[in-house]
């Protein structure tokens, strides 16, 4: 095993990406998907608040690709909106657990004994609770808003992430480059920044993207049940809320953003598995 | 067997005190006074200090966890700030509920996974393959409670063959009761079922490849029984090990679920607590669903050992 970066030594690992189809179609969907929601306002010309009493509950059509909801709103345009909060949390949840989760798994991997004992309990303690079960009890106790939902949700995920980080760590360690590193005196941490997480890299890129989709179905059950960022902020979750109570007069309002959440999901998990095939297909 | 139950026991008691540790201080991590956070911000102060009296947090923190700890071991988990019923109660009266729809969630993500896992695997890079596969990713990327609501348009609002929401109490009707379960236990069971196809898939595949594998071929077996008596057999090991897993993703996802289908579960009941402010219920749902999560995967860990000598061997 190589150090610095192994698998970025090899050229072709980027055109190995792209040839794998499962990270092609899965990117261009999420590119597609991040741009509308980006530029959401190239895609619809109604804003998010804009109540219509006259045009309430009508069904999709050329104004309305997803028809408007009780108060008339488009929904296409809260969709789209929504999908700019979802996605932050999403990856802002996931950005900060990798950073934490790397901390931890690297620092109790390398180091072992009493601190691996100790933090891990502490991580198998809080992996102990069901995951959205407890998000919901920090989100009732913080308060709901977006910035309480993505610290709820680091706390769940991080644990995972250190497991997956510790395990890799704990294999490497034994590598008998990192003992060369050792016997011609690297520092602790130059072998763990230096030698160890590059090779470490590939199960935790995994395992971001798996969480980047985690959190943005936990935050979209979160404000479902009303702990997310609260009106008349849109978020997925209080979309399908407000839909579910009009199923039976007006299921597109519940159709069509389900969809859309489904087909951002597959786009993350499909990168994910792609991901995981040319990286380190020992995970398949 | 004995002493690795024992060791695994053991093994437990450190998660169990953390996860007390953590579900004690919830309550002391909100800004503020507690008892002020739980009457809300127009009490008397007179009922704010009663309240602290009666819940001991005059008292320094350790001394409030070990006699919170006692009363947990007596089976206090405390009374609801809202009803004034004890915690436990309300909890057990409400479980047959989650977990009915729990299990039933359980047996069919089974039959569903097992079947098309075998079958992709056994048909390994074929159309079958593959559709299996797509079907257990978007069974991954669906959130469980849209599906829920799907569920409600067609089987409830389109065709009319199941209730949408309601309950009758499995003990009054079964055959009623049975009813308003399906379409909540399919919702949480075929998320699960995407995510043990694809387990049931790779351990089918590693598990084919094996030497006793091509052994059994090669003395004349028919390839049903090579894959059923031999293969799915040792397949399905660490099957139950995610199926375990997975229970307590089942049990967390009862919350949201509940709320879709308006079910009297102990999920419904945490949104209530919520809106309440009621935390003694929080505190005790909270603890009560990861305890019981810990002991299902204790069981299934000692079926595993049980299944598999050479785990407890080793």
């Amino acid at each position: 095993m190589k150090k610095g970066f192994p698998f970025l030594h090899e050229e072709s690992i980027i055109c190995r990406l792209f040839r794998n189809r499962l990270f092609s179609i899965g990117a261009i969907v999420l590119i597609v998907m991040v741009s509308v929601a980006t530029f959401a306002p190239m895609f619809t010309p109604y804003d998010y608040t804009t109540h219509n009493y006259k045009k309430r509950i009508a069904p999709p059509s050329g104004a309305h690709w997803f028809g408007t909801d009780e108060f008339g709103r488009d929904l296409f345009t809260r969709v789209v909106y929504g999908a700019r909060l979802s996605l932050r949390v999403g990856f802002l949840v996931a950005i900060f657990t990798a950073i934490g989760g790397s901390l931890i798994g690297l620092l109790v991997g390398y180091y072992g004994k009493w601190l691996d004992s100790i933090v891990m309990r502490i991580m198998d303690a809080l992996m102990s609770f069901p995951a959205i079960l407890l998000a919901i009890t920090i989100m009732a106790i913080l308060g709901p808003s977006m910035l309480n939902a993505i610290l709820a949700l680091i706390i769940v995920y991080t644990p995972r992430l250190a497991r997956v980080v510790r395990s890799a760590v704990l294999r490497i360690r034994e590598m008998e480059y990192v003992e060369g590193c050792r016997s011609i005196g690297c520092s602790n941490l130059r072998i763990i920044f230096s030698h160890i997480l590059p090779n470490a890299l590939p199960p935790l890129i995994v395992q971001v993207t798996i969480t980047v989709a985690y959190a943005i179905l936990a935050e979209a059950a979160l404000s479902f049940l009303g702990l997310g960022e609260p009106p008349p902020a849109p978020t997925w979750g209080n979309i399908l809320s407000d839909g579910k109570n009009f199923i039976h007069m007006a299921p597109w309002m519940t159709i069509s953003p389900g969809l859309f959440i489904l087909t951002t999901v597959l786009s993350i998990n499909l990168l994910g598995d792609g991901l995981r095939d040319v990286l380190d297909p020992k995970l398949n | 067997m004995l002493s690795y139950l024992v060791k695994r026991l053991v093994g437990i008691i450190p998660v169990l005190l953390i996860v007390s540790i953590f579900t004690f201080l919830l309550i002391h991590i909100i800004p503020g006074d507690p008892a002020g956070n739980i009457l809300g911000p127009h009490a008397p102060k007179e009922e704010i200090l009663a309240l602290r009296s009666k819940l001991g947090l005059d008292q320094p923190i350790f001394i409030q966890y070990f006699n919170w700890l006692n009363r947990l071991f007596s089976g206090d988990m405390g009374e609801s700030i809202t009803t004034g019923r004890p915690v436990l109660q309300m909890i057990l009266m409400r479980l047959p509920v989650t977990l009915a729809m729990t299990l039933l969630a359980t047996v069919i993500s089974i039959l569903i996974a097992i079947p098309l896992g075998v079958i992709a695997a056994v048909k390994q890079n074929s159309k079958t393959d593959l559709f299996s596969m797509l079907a257990a990713l978007l069974g991954i990327s669906v959130p469980s409670f849209w599906l829920g609501i799907m569920l409600i348009y067609l089987f409830s609002v389109k065709l009319g063959w199941l209730p949408s929401i309601g309950y009758v109490p499995l003990t009054e009707n079964f055959r009623e009761a049975s009813k308003f379960l399906i379409l909540p236990a399919a919702s949480m069971g075929m998320v699960l079922a995407a995510v043990v196809t694809r387990m049931v898939r790779s351990s089918m595949l590693e598990v084919l490849r094996q030497e006793y594998i091509t052994t059994a071929r090669s003395k004349g077996l028919s390839e049903l029984a090579v894959i059923i008596r031999h293969g799915l057999k040792n397949a399905l090991i660490p099957v139950i090990t995610v199926i375990g897993l997975n229970f307590g993703y089942l049990l967390g996802s009862t919350v949201v679920i509940e709320q879709v289908f308006t079910l009297p579960g102990v999920g419904s009941m945490v949104i209530t607590a919520i809106l309440g402010r009621d935390y003694p219920v929080l505190q005790g749902v909270l603890l009560f669903i990861t305890f019981f999560y810990l002991i299902i995967n204790l069981i299934v860990d000692m079926l595993y050992s049980f299944l598999d000598p050479r785990i407890r061997l080793s």
